[in-house]
């Protein structure tokens, strides 16, 4: 009888040997993510090849043959188009924006006068900043500050013409400034009026009712230009004789309503989603129609459509480029009127310029896109 | 009656003043808003007919007979400048719904590739797609106009050293140049062979369709439309003679003659309108994807259905009850969109219409027509899109 003798048993558990190389690491990844399948392959190979044909060409174009400096069109101009690059350059033409810089902030703005658009401008990203920030207090004084203080000193500075400032009209205006100018107020007007003809729209009094929905339908209906084209000639038609607006507000008034009336049906949208319960148990708890709205139902219902909202506040801003057409001078308009400087005329510089401005605008919209899902997901957890 | 007696009083008293009764309130309201209302228009009204008095405008549609004067520089229909203001209302129109047509096509195209290429398993063509929808989503339209129109088209070569791309197809800074097909003797048999062939396909739909539902079997319907259309035209082309030539562009001195030129005005706005508004269906498209659960993929693979068919039978149609009205509203955009026209001088009905305002003053009356075309084509698109939902609307039980 031959007892079972155990020569080696294992004391401690065996370390864990690494997966193998083709279940993970950077080969795995490529593998599942790359080259699955023989079609996803030449998809890979084919997407690799086209952006081997645009990027470096593109990078090439923007910032190694682009020309950073200088004091006139020579820097961006061939030497058979009188200038001094080389037959045949072709590069972005950066020293015309920065030459420009000014311009493109401020428009045709006096320049002695720039410091009140640069005050009120830094008064906005400093009224701003905290108010985008969750976990910086005293929000209701920040929105008074913001919403309330912040129109009065623009009003105040931005046009002039009291307290010893002198007058600057409008039409003198121009640049990012006046982008920035509409919209903010664009927004302002429009999501509190869109509220208001959202509540119309579902209200029981079918007068209220059908006005509201007439309004909306039919600015949604056309397209803004010809809003801003009845805004600018029509409104004259309709005030009696010497009575005038000045034009910068007609476009707001334009810009405003258009906004309002998109911005009517995305509440709309929130009121629709909010169950009916809801309603009715302000009804029970005896509330006035404006404390269960104000109280129960829009706080709800806004929270819902949040994305809806900044979409809305995103179209406003990419539309305020639509007024360069009745001749304002918005970022895009300045830009543009910039094209026929003939100090700076060059084959280059229409695409250098219209590049910055695509730039300038994409940023504003892309962090206000990226700054309404933050807030979503912020909201949504507190919900759960 | 006694009843009614002894009640009145009760009524009031527990319902308070009549101050507090909603409905009292609500008659005053509207009666209010109403009064205000008529008051305002009625001043606007006063004011306008007085301003027209002294601007010496005579109001009224007239004006629509009488010479424009003007020419405009890209027209479908015959247009002049001795054609009248309707005729060039007209050709807005038409410029309106041609490029918002061709649009529509290019975006829906572009959109559903971008679309299907974020869900991606491909890690660089879902990263590409996404970055495309974040650029042309976050730029403004009339920015996009102006990059292809005085970014690009504008710094092309003259007309005289156009590009030569192959068939015959010149590109300057004048637009793009390509033959003009000339129908000859016979071409019309060729048109009636291809409406045949459409007539002929949708019948042989509804028979595969009955059959299927019958006897389980499926019909190749796809082949067999595929060849109707394609074939029958093409034989009848073939059978007549070939009854078709070609006004081909040749490079002047100066000029290219010859050919059909699309301007640079139209081309910009074509481009712009389809890449931004891509962007957005893009968006719709994942959305309409994503939104149908992976339950019914599953389904439909538990049932041993193939996975192009599952797509095919399974997802696409009920991705497209979501994806349609989202759509139909885009394509609403894009042709209110295509009133950006007038930055760059193609004659869209808006472009056209300023022109005429201010040749004429008659702005209510421009303004009015405007209104009129871009509500009504409001109004098909949403009883098309109510009619729509209404048939695909998923039917429960």
């Amino acid at each position: 009888m031959s007892t079972h003798q155990a020569t080696f048993v294992r004391a401690s558990m065996i370390e864990a040997a690494p997966a193998p190389s083709r279940e993970s690491g950077i080969v795995h990844w490529l593998r599942t993510n790359l080259f699955a399948t023989p079609k996803d392959t030449a998809l890979t190979i084919i997407s690799l090849l086209v952006l081997a044909w645009i990027v470096p060409p593109a990078i090439q174009w923007l910032f190694i043959d682009a020309a950073w400096t200088g004091g006139g069109r020579g820097v961006c101009a061939t030497l058979a188009q009188g200038g001094s690059q080389p037959d045949g350059w072709s590069g972005a033409c950066w020293a015309f924006v920065s030459a420009k810089f000014d311009q493109f902030l401020f428009g045709r703005y006096p320049l002695e006068e720039r410091w009140r658009p640069a005050l009120v401008g830094v008064l906005f990203v400093l009224f701003l900043v905290p108010m985008l920030i969750p976990k910086v207090p005293y929000k209701g004084l920040n929105a008074v500050l913001l919403l309330a203080v912040l129109p009065i000193i623009a009003t105040i500075l931005l046009p002039g013409g009291w307290l010893g400032l002198t007058f600057v009209e409008t039409p003198l205006w121009g640049g990012l400034m006046v982008t920035l100018v509409l919209s903010f107020v664009g927004i302002a007007v429009s999501l509190p009026l869109g509220i208001l003809l959202a509540l119309g729209r579902r209200s029981n009094m079918p007068v209220i009712k059908m006005l509201c929905t007439v309004f909306i339908e039919i600015v949604r209906g056309v397209p803004l230009i010809t809003v801003l084209f009845m805004a600018s000639v029509m409104l004259p038609l309709f005030l009696p004789q010497g009575v005038t607006f000045d034009k910068f507000l007609r476009a707001l008034i334009g810009v405003s309503l258009f906004a309002s009336a998109y911005m009517a049906e995305v509440v709309r949208g929130g009121l629709q989603a909010i169950p009916k319960g809801q309603y009715e148990g302000a009804d029970s708890l005896g509330l006035s129609y404006w404390q269960k709205m104000g109280l129960i139902v829009l706080p709800q219902a806004l929270k819902l459509v949040i994305p809806g909202i900044v979409n809305t506040f995103i179209g406003l801003f990419k539309d305020t480029s639509l007024v360069s057409i009745i001749g304002m001078f918005d970022l895009l308009g300045i830009v543009r009127l910039n094209f026929t400087d003939t100090n700076w005329a060059s084959a280059v510089t229409p695409l250098t310029g219209l590049i910055f401005a695509g730039f300038v605008f994409w940023l504003f919209c892309f962090g206000m896109s990226r700054y309404s899902g933050f807030m979503e997901r912020l909201l949504d957890k507190s919900q759960r | 009656m006694a009843i009614g007696v002894t009640n009145a009083p009760e009524r009031i008293r527990s319902s308070g003043s009549i101050i507090n009764d909603p409905q009292v309130r609500g008659i005053f309201y509207q009666a209010l808003t109403v009064i205000i209302l008529s008051v305002l228009i009625y001043w606007i009204v006063d004011n306008t007919v007085e301003n027209l008095r002294r601007a010496n405008i005579a109001s009224g549609y007239g004006f629509l007979n009488s010479r424009a004067g003007f020419d405009v520089g890209q027209s479908l229909i015959a247009f002049s400048s001795d054609s009248s203001y309707g005729r060039a209302l007209l050709v807005g129109f038409v410029n309106t719904l041609l490029v918002a047509v061709t649009g529509i096509i290019t975006a829906t195209v572009i959109g559903f590739i971008i679309g299907i290429g974020r869900l991606s398993h491909n890690w660089i063509i879902a990263k590409l797609s996404l970055a495309y929808v974040e650029v042309f989503r976050n730029i403004p339209p009339l920015l996009v106009i102006f990059f292809w129109y005085s970014g690009v088209l504008s710094i092309l070569p003259q007309a005289r050293e156009a590009l030569a791309l192959p068939f015959d197809v010149y590109l300057s800074n004048r637009g793009v140049a390509f033959p003009r097909p000339i129908a000859g003797e016979g071409a019309g048999y060729t048109l009636l062979a291809l409406l045949i062939a459409i007539a002929a396909s949708f019948i042989v739909a509804r028979y595969a369709r009955q059959r299927q539902m019958a006897t389980g079997q499926r019909f190749p319907l796809l082949w067999t439309v595929l060849g109707l259309v394609i074939g029958l035209p093409l034989v009848t082309f073939l059978a007549t003679g070939a009854p078709l030539s070609f006004d081909v562009p040749v490079a002047g001195k100066f000029n290219l003659t010859g050919g059909s030129v699309v301007g640079p005005e139209f081309i910009s706005l074509f481009l712009a309108l389809s890449f931004y508004t891509a962007a957005f269906i893009a968006e719709i498209v994942r959305a309409g994807i994503r939104g149908v659960s992976k339950g019914q993929t599953e389904a439909a693979h538990a049932l041993g259905i193939r996975p192009a068919l599952t797509t095919r039978l399974v997802i696409v149609p009920q991705a497209m009850r979501i994806i349609i009205p989202p759509l139909t509203s885009q394509y609403l955009n894009l042709t209110k969109n295509s009133s950006l026209a007038v930055a760059v001088g193609y004659a869209d009905l808006v472009a056209v219409g300023g022109t005429i305002l201010n040749q004429t003053g008659q702005s209510i009356e421009v303004v009015s027509i405007w209104l009129i075309v871009y509500l009504s084509l409001s109004l098909a698109t949403a009883l098309f899109m109510n009619w729509y939902n209404a048939r695909m609307a998923l039917v429960e039980r």
